[in-house]
């Protein structure tokens, strides 16, 4: 009987742990790890050691689709020096973000994110919306809404000297 | 002007039919007046004055975050979202005080709020209200401390 109160009652916590409040991610946080397959085919692993920008991004977003060529351009540039982009989509079915992979040029994982993700990542409650983390896993900036690409590219820039040579 | 520095302009200009058809309908046309500001809403819902409140966004989002009792009836931007709208409200009288809301991203580019408040209004809903949210859901409802309810 003890065991099944013992069960009951670590379910209720479980189901009171996924209905918390996620915690607001700022500058200076650790990055949440997290580890899935991109819609390319491949497994994706946030790992330290590379300046990686997350970008919060899905079909429906305007913003956030005028901002991807400009997202490749920083991938082609910066890449060799150690740098990554990740999309993760939050559209709603893996069909609508491969269709829109069909009529763009991604030239970085693109994975499918979820409600569990956008809560590891603060709740991704409005698009667009971007980590920027550095090579020693801690997030150096975030930006949500619209923004000029150029900002970007200098923040990328800074981190990669930061992190030395790759 | 170097090629790499075009590459944007022209990915800008060739993805321009892709955004259009994503965004069906145009939150700048919905008038003010029948807009409801956040604080408007937190007061109503504080006075136990609740009328059925529809996030006719994406799901994904609704799953993180919603208004609490607002239920899901999206997304605007789709046909199959607006029969769910129309499923949720096909039985109430058209002159019920409803209020819609998205916030998936800043007001002027959502592509779905429009679409829904059109759809209310051609049913005929005479008390239509759409919640402003200027940026996003986050931004204006959440990060504000408004109630919320998390979990799908």
């Amino acid at each position: 009987m003890s065991r099944v109160l013992m069960l009951a009652l670590l379910l209720a916590l479980a189901a009171n742990a996924s209905a918390q409040t996620p915690v607001k991610l700022k500058p200076g946080d650790v990055a949440p790890q997290f580890t899935r397959s991109d819609l390319q085919g491949h497994p994706f692993d946030l790992r330290r050691g590379k300046v990686v920008l997350i970008d919060f991004w899905a079909s429906w977003c305007a913003p956030c689709i005028l901002a991807i060529p400009h997202l490749s351009q920083l991938q082609e540039k910066y890449g060799a020096r150690g740098f990554q982009v990740v999309g993760v989509s939050m559209d709603d079915s893996a069909s609508t973000t491969k269709e829109t992979m069909r009529k763009i040029r991604f030239n970085y994982p693109v994975i499918l994110g979820d409600a569990k993700l956008g809560n590891l990542y603060g709740g991704v409650l409005g698009l667009p919306l971007q980590f920027l983390v550095g090579a020693d896993g801690k997030i150096l900036a975030t930006r949500a809404g619209e923004f000029p690409p150029t900002a970007l590219d200098k923040e990328i820039a800074a981190a990669l000297k930061k992190a030395g040579p790759g | 002007m170097r090629l790499a520095a075009l590459i944007p302009i022209l990915a800008t200009l060739l993805l321009a039919p892709l955004t259009a058809s994503a965004a069906p309908g145009d939150a700048l046309t919905i008038p003010a007046a029948v807009q409801i500001q956040p604080a408007e809403l937190v007061a109503m819902l504080k006075a136990g004055d609740t009328p059925p409140i529809l996030q006719v966004g994406f799901s994904v989002m609704y799953q993180q975050a919603h208004i609490p009792n607002s239920q899901y009836a999206g997304p605007g931007n789709k046909d199959d979202g607006l029969l769910n709208l129309k499923s949720h409200v096909d039985a109430l009288p058209r002159d019920k005080l409803v209020v819609i809301y998205c916030g998936c991203c800043p007001w002027e580019k959502c592509p779905n709020i429009a679409a829904a408040y059109k759809q209310l209004t051609g049913m005929g809903f005479t008390q239509v209200k759409v919640l402003y949210l200027a940026s996003s859901f986050g931004a204006d409802w959440v990060d504000k401390g408004y109630p919320v309810t998390r979990g799908g």
